[in-house]
């Protein structure tokens, strides 16, 4: 006798790819010669692509994500505007993304990496390294704390500045939703001036990489707060299976 | 008008830009103390079942200037097939086999490197094995979303001629460019063309 078998998951459904930043956009220099010309090929996902790895909480130290901390000297911290950015991932169904790994990194806030390549003017920060982690909990959710990155000019016109920014570098479930973007912050004028933001079409698309300021998650007479939600791809969720008999 | 659809877009793509290694791979640009250790160095654990090999590549850009800034992401099953994953059902793959790898490449020439096992075969959706495989996802500078694609191996040729995927590919000269090909001792070189003559296919899926 064979119980009946719950619903399966579907394969991940495609991307929307006008919704993204056409890889192809000549104000942003470097993805002219760096963009496949070629269209791309288009299979159903496998279950190659339907796993990925698990990172476990564990993995995590106690500053990780404290980016005002986890590079400073005991007793001091980074210098800038202290900011908590929280949020969910979430999938596109609206369903939690649990133990997402979150990596983020960015530039201090006078707008300065810590990277050997990098060559603006600004000092660096000796108490700011520059990255951080977290792991979503069982609601998706996640949190760190930093200061607010400045902005910074960038060699591609001539004269191109990048917007207030974090990166972030998110792992959903599978590896079809792996997923690098990057926040901006509400109110930057600089948003609607970046050759590479400007490679994503649609306005609405654009707002979405913009995180409000959030009051009510500010921490008093410390730091203000940023809310900054990720909707990772979703599966297609039905009792009728379109796969063969027997698979 | 009519009622809204419960499902959202999702977040929008961002260049991984030229610091992406700050964020994933602290260590190799000199930031010390913040974690133990970069993530994704060593697939391996322990003693690993099934045949060791070495992939090694190097990223090109349209002009065949090697990326110096790209990272490499590779995913993959274990020797036999299966994926260290809770959606694998078909078995518990090798404990000692994380699956994942995550490479910077080297910092003077591009090349990434990753010592890891042959994968075994894996089901395609109708049920069919699929050739050998090792997932690949690209970021970098100037690359504004991901690029995904496949590293097959020359040296499969039965697998690769009956493969769901491979054998679907309309244009068959660009075949080549998803085959990692044997060096010797088992390594395979497997390096990537983001465009021109010899661009290597990209998947959508």
């Amino acid at each position: 006798m064979t119980e009946p078998k719950p619903a399966q998951p579907g394969g991940y459904v495609p991307r929307n790819r006008g919704w993204h930043p056409a890889p192809y956009y000549p104000p942003y220099k470097t993805s002219v010669k760096r963009s496949p010309q070629a269209a791309l090929l288009s299979f159903p996902t496998t279950l190659s692509e339907e796993t990925g790895p698990v990172f476990g909480h564990g993995m995590l130290g106690p500053k990780d994500n404290d980016l005002v901390h986890n590079f400073a000297v005991d007793g001091q911290s980074a210098i800038g505007p202290r900011i908590v950015v929280h949020g969910r991932v979430m999938d596109q169904a609206g369903r939690p993304v649990r133990g997402a790994l979150v990596e983020v990194w960015q530039a201090n806030a006078g707008g300065r990496y810590r990277h050997k390549k990098e060559s603006y003017l600004a000092p660096l920060d000796p108490n700011f390294g520059g990255c951080g982690r977290v792991i979503t909990d069982e609601d998706g959710r996640y949190e760190f704390r930093s200061v607010q990155p400045g902005p910074y000019p960038w060699p591609n016109g001539m004269n191109d500045w990048r917007p207030s920014h974090i990166h972030f570098s998110i792992f959903g479930a599978g590896f079809a939703q792996r997923l690098i973007t990057q926040m901006y912050f509400e109110g930057d004028p600089l948003i609607w001036r970046c050759p590479i933001i400007g490679g994503i079409s649609d306005k609405a698309a654009i707002e979405t990489l913009v995180a409000p300021l959030d009051m009510g998650a500010t921490l008093p007479m410390d730091a203000r707060a940023y809310k900054f939600d990720i909707v990772l791809r979703g599966r297609r969720q039905s009792l009728f299976e379109n796969r063969p008999e027997g698979m | 008008m009519t009622q809204p659809l419960d499902w959202k877009e999702e977040t929008p793509s961002q260049t991984a830009g030229p610091y992406v290694h700050i964020g994933c791979t602290p260590i190799v640009t000199g930031i010390e103390g913040i974690y133990a250790e970069d993530l994704g160095t060593a697939l391996k654990t322990g003693p690993v079942q099934g045949q060791e090999i070495t992939l090694r590549g190097t990223v090109y850009d349209g002009m065949g200037t090697a990326l110096k800034d790209a990272l490499i992401e590779i995913w993959q099953a274990d020797s036999a097939g299966l994926y260290p994953s809770p959606e694998e059902t078909r078995g518990v793959a090798d404990p000692n086999f994380t699956g994942w790898g995550r490479s910077a490449g080297d910092l003077d020439t591009g090349e990434f490197v990753f010592e890891t096992v042959k994968p075994g075969r894996v089901p395609y959706i109708d049920g069919r094995l699929q050739a050998p495989h090792i997932t690949l996802w690209i970021v970098a500078r100037g690359i504004n979303i991901g690029l995904h694609t496949r590293a097959y191996f020359a040296d499969e040729e039965a697998a690769n001629a009956e493969d769901p995927i491979l054998t679907r590919i309309e244009h068959q000269s660009r075949l080549p460019t998803l085959l990692a090909v044997p060096e010797g001792d088992g390594a395979y070189r497997f390096d990537v063309h983001l465009q021109g003559p010899k661009e290597t296919v990209f998947f959508d899926m």
